[in-house]
């Protein structure tokens, strides 16, 4: 008699603590989506922003047209060429951006610096939310590999979440210029 | 006439476009006139003395490659520099729409504006907030040209309008003589082709069928290959006992590509649709090459209607084996084609071209005025 109430009991326990660790799970991607939400939040407000400048007028019309055109590109990527048309976006104004005294000859324009700072925030902000995105698919994934969740299938039968590759520095790579405030820069 | 040039690419890097604007600037010239070209250079490139450097060109993601091209202000004030000491009866701008010098030129322009375009661009979607701008600019352009009808497509998409046709120029005189690759054509006879091994459109399953066809009963004939493409998915579709006289160059120079039109007795052009001019045809032309070619359209102007070079029934490899045949057997026909295509090959011939070019300039000018610099 014993023996059977031991052995409901630790049924028991084997039934809650799994259905804690699937609720985790779930926690967890609940996480993943809210920063890929951001993520493209992110993204969107960057081509916006990017085209806002584009059409701004305060570019030369060869710089506005390729901004306005990488710009176009990211927003209307295919899910499979989206990583490729955002890192062409970040190169497009890290080219623009990079020119000699760009800054200098932007200044006194009426609206320049607040569009300026503008694309630089919306860019900076793009770092941030594909670090935390990434950050949350690591950890989500290190998740789905425990052999309790793969043994209950407590992932469901979704694949594991993808990670968010792209260049997202407007400052290039071994650059010594320093970055200005806000700029984003690549660890490493 | 003092016609200024604006090459959108960085001359140090080879490309059609480049070599378009070389040939038309030192065609004018030899026509007798005064010619300037401005083009991004690298710092250490050396520039023929009628071209001024805008600067070094920067890669950037254009059309879903890397284009290097030259943008900004700097460039921008060294194109009006340009044009207000130029002092040009005409401005001649080539890919008016790509985001490089040309546009900056004709942004900042005034007067007599000619533009050429070569490449038919993949984006078929008009970009809204690039619109005003390539609108701005399409309304300073007085005439517009396009090298093939898909350029003439894109063109009337992204300035509206229309364009004359005047296709790509061929310069003669670079094809006409060139020592034969060593070993080449071979007692056995050779016959060639160039053009991507990939692209279907290109026809080299028809030329290889054919081959196979051919291969076995003339156990000396041979057959050179040139051009990019997947060597062994070529070879694939060659029959095992022939893959040793099949030659595949892979990419060539262009030295080595003039070399490989002496190379051979028959040249095959054995596309299967989609050629609007077919330069390669032009050049084989221009190096006095037998020709076997597929019954297109294009293909029979150019040739005109097979007097310059054969023509066989598209896609048919039976059709191609027996034209190929016959002209194997018949040197006296092989050198009365030769020599036609040399005559035929002189429409194409840059000063031809060029001449159709001025009289576009000459044309513009009579609406008055010369070039001037825009007060913006």
């Amino acid at each position: 008699m014993t023996r059977i109430i031991v052995i409901i009991a630790v049924a028991l326990l084997v039934g809650v603590y799994i259905s804690w660790r699937a609720g985790r799970l779930d926690r967890m991607h609940t996480r993943l989506d809210t920063a890929r939400a951001a993520l493209d939040a992110a993204l969107l407000r960057r081509s916006s922003v990017a085209l806002e400048l584009a059409s701004s007028g305060l570019l030369d019309p060869a710089t506005s047209l390729l901004v306005a055109g990488a710009a176009h590109d990211a927003r209307t990527a295919a899910p499979g060429d989206q990583e490729l048309a955002e890192s062409d976006l970040t190169r497009t104004l890290r080219a623009a951006f990079g020119q000699p005294d760009f800054r200098a000859s932007l200044a006194g324009r009426a609206g320049a610096a607040e569009l300026l700072a503008e694309t630089e925030a919306a860019a900076h902000q793009v770092f941030l939310a594909r670090r935390f995105y990434n950050s949350a698919v690591t950890t989500t994934r290190t998740a789905r590999r425990r052999w309790l969740v793969r043994l209950f299938r407590l992932a469901g039968s979704a694949g594991p979440p993808q990670f968010f590759e792209i260049d997202d520095s407007l400052v290039a790579p071994g650059s010594d210029e320093a970055a200005p405030p806000g700029v984003s820069r690549l660890a490493g | 006439m003092r016609v200024g040039l604006v090459c959108p690419y960085s001359w140090d890097v080879p490309g059609g476009v480049q070599e378009h604007i070389r040939d038309l600037a030192e065609t004018l010239m030899d026509l007798g006139h005064q010619v300037s070209v401005i083009t991004p250079a690298d710092d250490d490139t050396v520039l023929p003395s009628y071209a001024v450097s805008a600067g070094r060109a920067v890669p950037v993601p254009y059309n879903g490659s890397v284009g290097r091209v030259a943008f900004g202000f700097l460039s921008a004030s060294r194109v009006r520099r340009w044009l207000k000491e130029g002092q040009f009866d005409v401005l001649h701008v080539h890919e008016p729409a790509a985001p490089s010098l040309s546009l900056l030129a004709a942004w900042s322009a005034t007067g007599p504006i000619v533009a050429t375009v070569h490449i038919a661009n993949p984006r078929s979607r008009l970009l809204h907030a690039a619109t005003p701008i390539l609108e701005y600019v399409g309304e300073k352009i007085s005439a517009r040209i396009a090298v093939s009808e898909a350029a003439r497509t894109t063109l009337v998409e992204h300035l509206g309008g229309d364009a004359v046709l005047i296709p790509n120029g061929v310069n003669v005189r670079r094809y006409e003589k060139a020592d034969p690759l060593p070993g080449w054509p071979g007692p056995g006879g050779a016959l060639g082709f160039l053009g991507r091994m990939d692209e279907a459109r290109k026809g080299l399953a028809v030329l290889l069928a054919a081959f196979g066809i051919l291969g076995p009963q003339r156990p000396g004939l041979r057959l050179l290959i040139a051009g990019p493409g997947d060597a062994e998915e070529a070879m694939e579709k060659v029959p095992p006992a022939l893959r040793d006289r099949v030659v595949l160059l892979g990419q060539v120079s262009e030295e080595d590509k003039v070399r490989v039109y002496h190379s051979v007795d028959v040249f095959c052009a054995p596309n299967t649709g989609g050629e609007s001019f077919g330069i390669v045809l032009a050049e084989a032309m221009a190096a006095g090459a037998p020709i076997v070619a597929s019954d297109l359209d294009a293909f029979r102007m150019v040739l005109r209607g097979g007097e310059a070079g054969e023509l066989f029934a598209t896609g048919d490899p039976d059709a191609l084996a027996q034209a190929a045949a016959r002209l194997l057997d018949d040197p006296a026909r092989r050198a009365e084609l030769s020599a036609a295509a040399r005559r035929a090959v002189r429409a194409f011939d840059w000063p031809a071209v060029a001449r159709e070019v001025v009289q576009v300039y000459e044309t513009v000018r009579l609406g008055g005025g010369s070039v001037g610099v825009s007060g913006r």
